[in-house]
């Protein structure tokens, strides 16, 4: 364990809808370069989870530091400026622009050009429209051959599904996040392409150098890629640790599969 | 596939590539016949020798026209070009249904009106005649500041809810204009003559910058056409820019945009704005151009033409919008009480016979119908005339050929009392059975619709433009919607797939 603080860290984290807590005071941390995956039945709270991180809704209770700053209260894109940025289980691509100009309109938070540079055409403008192109076609390149080229000026709901998932993550790190929140990323995909995944997701911290932190069902992504598993259910952690420490946690097995009835009472 | 065919039935699913792919190469191949190659040459004509072919014939103009026509055609459909490219920002590119558009539109014309006209505001306050230069761009200014204090309120808000809100600042703004002729602050002051009220400020100088100072109709035709192509260009590099490709990403989704760094909340506020000042820019030259603005001219009808404008010629393209402006002010001007009932006819039975000769396949069906409406038309024709003389001796409007070969197969009473009223409501129900039917019943039914159509067109619509021109615009623009829901030059939009 390193000394220095964690790069995202959130302490008694506290979120309700309506009498239903959905994240109980909650601790978690995740340290600059990890991969630690979120697991947990469906209604454990983990969407949530990142739905409070990401800015969309505020926690009722609690602290979420950045870096060792807070950014509770903070709108969402200045949350995605600050280096966060992540996907969504169900997919939200802009269906209706090409795949290029999907990724490159994540380029905004870290870009300049206002209306009146962009009018007057600007040589500073131009540099840094030409770098935002350069920027995507790079964050699309790291898929392989799969966005690139004729993929480029195709329109986003023109891609399959497993694309349309990569192409989810291509526009995330267009925002040059430090860090990548990714929402069930293998969800819809074949045993191919699920493994291709995992592979990607390793990729993403070795040569992308983000840190990931991740929602996933899949057990097989899940053993591929995690440095360390969080395990939530009714909003709480219930296990942490490695792989096999959580995988065979009695509280872990007892959450996805119930308890027997001669146990229970 | 360069000089050799694929059947596209032989296109198999490759593995690893994706479904539409793999049909989109059947989509190109599918592309065939006359039809096909003239899209594919057309797609490939580059988006600057459009904008030469058409600043070349919008130059050409004056010399075609005289000048009644040009204020017609030329100059309404380069205001009207200038509205829908504003209106295209927040509502095509945005997303943003601003229903208090219109009112931009005159807040910018009594803005620049009041700066320079003989207006009195009060007794001894009157004539503030501020140069073109200064008005110009303080209407400009002002319309864009007051489009940000609109949606300051409302940038939360987003679909229905924006739109009944700013249809309230709209009339509102109406209201304010109509009756803004004895403003005082709370009672205490003496009434201010703000808008001039129901009589609106007449008087309103010309827009004079420097050496410039346009006059006639042909002037201020080409001072709005330079507006356009300034304004057209600011826009093209807008939305090629990270702006505009924010405004697209909260058009499609505003929350995975937000997510994406962009500040959503002023995004909308600049579109507002900037659609806004266009308006601004729209009414000033207006207000110069007809040289006073009135309430009237601002009411909702003018609102729901631009939105006709840009709905019909694909929201979200620029040449979109600017081609349904053109379409719309022609159609309407065609149409207008005082143009030539034969023109309108020719037009009329010239669209009906296109859309036929177009549209009807095989070839055998539209032997069918064009060949069962003459037989039958001159079998009523005869009928009628073996009953009663009179019931073919009125006049046939539309003069020429046209009004011979109708002549024929037409049947004009001289007197037609109620009947073609309920030959009307009979033609609506059989246009309505036609849009119902398929196969050979369409087929049969057709010829007695056109018949019919020509009983109506003649012994009423043709005897009462000002009710048909209404008629026939709704019509065109039902069938645009149902032909073409994506506009003429929009592209479809895909929701989920």
């Amino acid at each position: 364990m390193q000394a220095r603080a964690p790069l995202l860290e959130l302490k008694g984290v506290t979120k309700t809808f309506g009498g239903l807590r959905v994240l109980d005071d909650l601790d978690f941390s995740v340290a600059e370069g990890e991969i630690v995956s979120v697991i947990g039945p469906n209604g454990a709270g983990k969407t949530t989870l990142f739905n409070v991180i990401t800015g969309v809704y505020p926690p009722d209770a609690g602290a979420i530091l950045l870096d060792e700053r807070s950014i509770v209260g903070l709108e969402p894109h200045e949350i995605t400026k600050r280096g966060l940025a992540r996907t969504f289980q169900t997919l939200r691509l802009f269906l209706n622009m090409t795949v290029k100009e999907n990724v490159m309109a994540a380029a905004y938070g870290h870009t300049r050009a206002g209306v009146l540079r962009t009018v007057l055409r600007t040589p500073g403008m131009r540099r840094e429209e030409r770098e935002i192109n350069g920027l995507a076609e790079e964050c699309l390149a790291f898929f392989g051959e799969r966005l690139v080229g004729y993929r480029f000026d195709q329109p986003a709901y023109s891609l399959s599904y497993a694309n349309r998932r990569r192409l989810e993550i291509a526009r995330a790190t267009a925002t040059r996040p430090r860090m990548l929140l990714l929402d069930e990323p293998a969800a819809g995909m074949n045993p191919v392409e699920t493994h291709e995944m995992t592979e990607l997701i390793g990729r993403l911290r070795e040569e992308g150098g983000y840190t990931v932190l991740v929602i996933e069902h899949d057990m097989h992504v899940v053993e591929g890629i995690s440095d360390r598993v969080v395990a939530l259910d009714h909003g709480v952690t219930i296990a942490e640790g490695t792989f096999e420490e959580v995988a065979t946690d009695p509280r872990v097995v007892e959450a996805y599969l119930g308890t027997s009835a001669t146990e229970s009472r | 596939m360069a000089g050799k065919r694929q059947n596209p039935d032989e296109i198999t699913p490759r593995i690893g590539a994706d479904e539409w792919v793999g049909r989109e190469q059947e989509l190109r191949l599918a592309r065939r016949g006359v039809t096909g190659w003239a899209r594919s040459l057309v797609e490939r004509i580059p988006a600057v020798v459009w904008l030469a072919v058409f600043l070349g014939i919008a130059a050409l103009l004056p010399l075609l026209m005289n000048t009644g026509d040009l204020n017609r055609y030329g100059l309404n459909v380069a205001i009207f070009a200038l509205l829908a490219l504003g209106l295209n920002v927040a509502v095509g590119w945005t997303g943003l249904l601003d229903l208090g558009y219109v009112a931009f539109f005159g807040f910018g014309a009594y803005t620049y009106a009041l700066l320079s006209s003989p207006h009195c505001f009060t007794d001894t306050a009157c004539g503030v005649h501020w140069p073109g230069w200064a008005t110009v761009p303080i209407a400009v200014a002002a319309t864009a500041l007051l489009g940000l204090l609109v949606g300051l309120p409302s940038r939360r808000l987003s679909g229905d809810y924006l739109a009944i809100v700013t249809l309230f600042f709209a009339q509102l703004f109406l209201t304010v204009a109509a009756n803004g002729d004895r403003v005082s602050a709370l009672g205490l002051t003496g009434g201010v003559n703000l808008t001039g009220g129901p009589n609106g400020v007449p008087e309103v100088d010309p827009i004079e910058i420097f050496f410039i100072r346009p006059t006639t109709v042909e002037a201020y035709y080409f001072f709005t056409l330079a507006a356009l192509v300034v304004v057209a260009a600011v826009l093209w590099f807008l939305i090629r820019s990270r702006t505009g490709r924010a405004w697209t990403s909260l058009r499609e989704d505003e929350l995975a945009a937000e997510l994406m760094g962009m500040p959503v909340n002023s995004l909308k506020l600049l579109a507002f704005s900037i659609g806004a000042g266009i308006a601004g820019l729209a009414g000033a030259i207006l207000a110069a151009e007809q040289t006073g603005v009135f309430p009237g001219n601002f009411d909702l009808s003018i609102l729901i033409t631009i939105y006709a404008m840009v709905i019909l010629g694909g929201a979200g393209s620029m040449p979109g919008v600017v081609l349904g402006a053109i379409v719309i002010t022609v159609v309407f001007e065609v149409l207008s009480p005082t143009t030539n009932p034969d023109k309108i006819s020719l037009m009329f039975y010239g669209a009906i016979l296109v859309a036929l000769l177009v549209k009807v396949r095989p070839l055998w069906r539209l032997a069918f119908v064009l060949g069962g409406t003459v037989l039958l038309g001159y079998v009523t024709h005869t009928i009628a005339h073996a009953i009663s003389a009179s019931a073919t001796q009125g006049q046939v409007v539309s003069g020429g050929w046209l009004g011979d070969a109708i002549e024929s197969i037409a049947v004009v009473p001289l007197d037609p009392g109620d009947w073609p009223k309920y030959a009307y409501v009979a033609l609506i129900v059989a246009v309505l059975a036609l849009t119902r039917l398929d196969g050979w019943r369409r087929t049969l039914l057709m010829p007695p619709t056109l018949v019919l159509t020509v009983f109506v067109w003649e012994n009423l619509l043709l005897l009462q433009p000002t009710v048909t021109r209404f008629i026939l615009f709704g019509a065109l623009l039902v069938v645009m919607v149902a032909v073409r829901p994506q506009g003429l030059l929009g592209k479809p939009r895909v929701e989920i797939v």
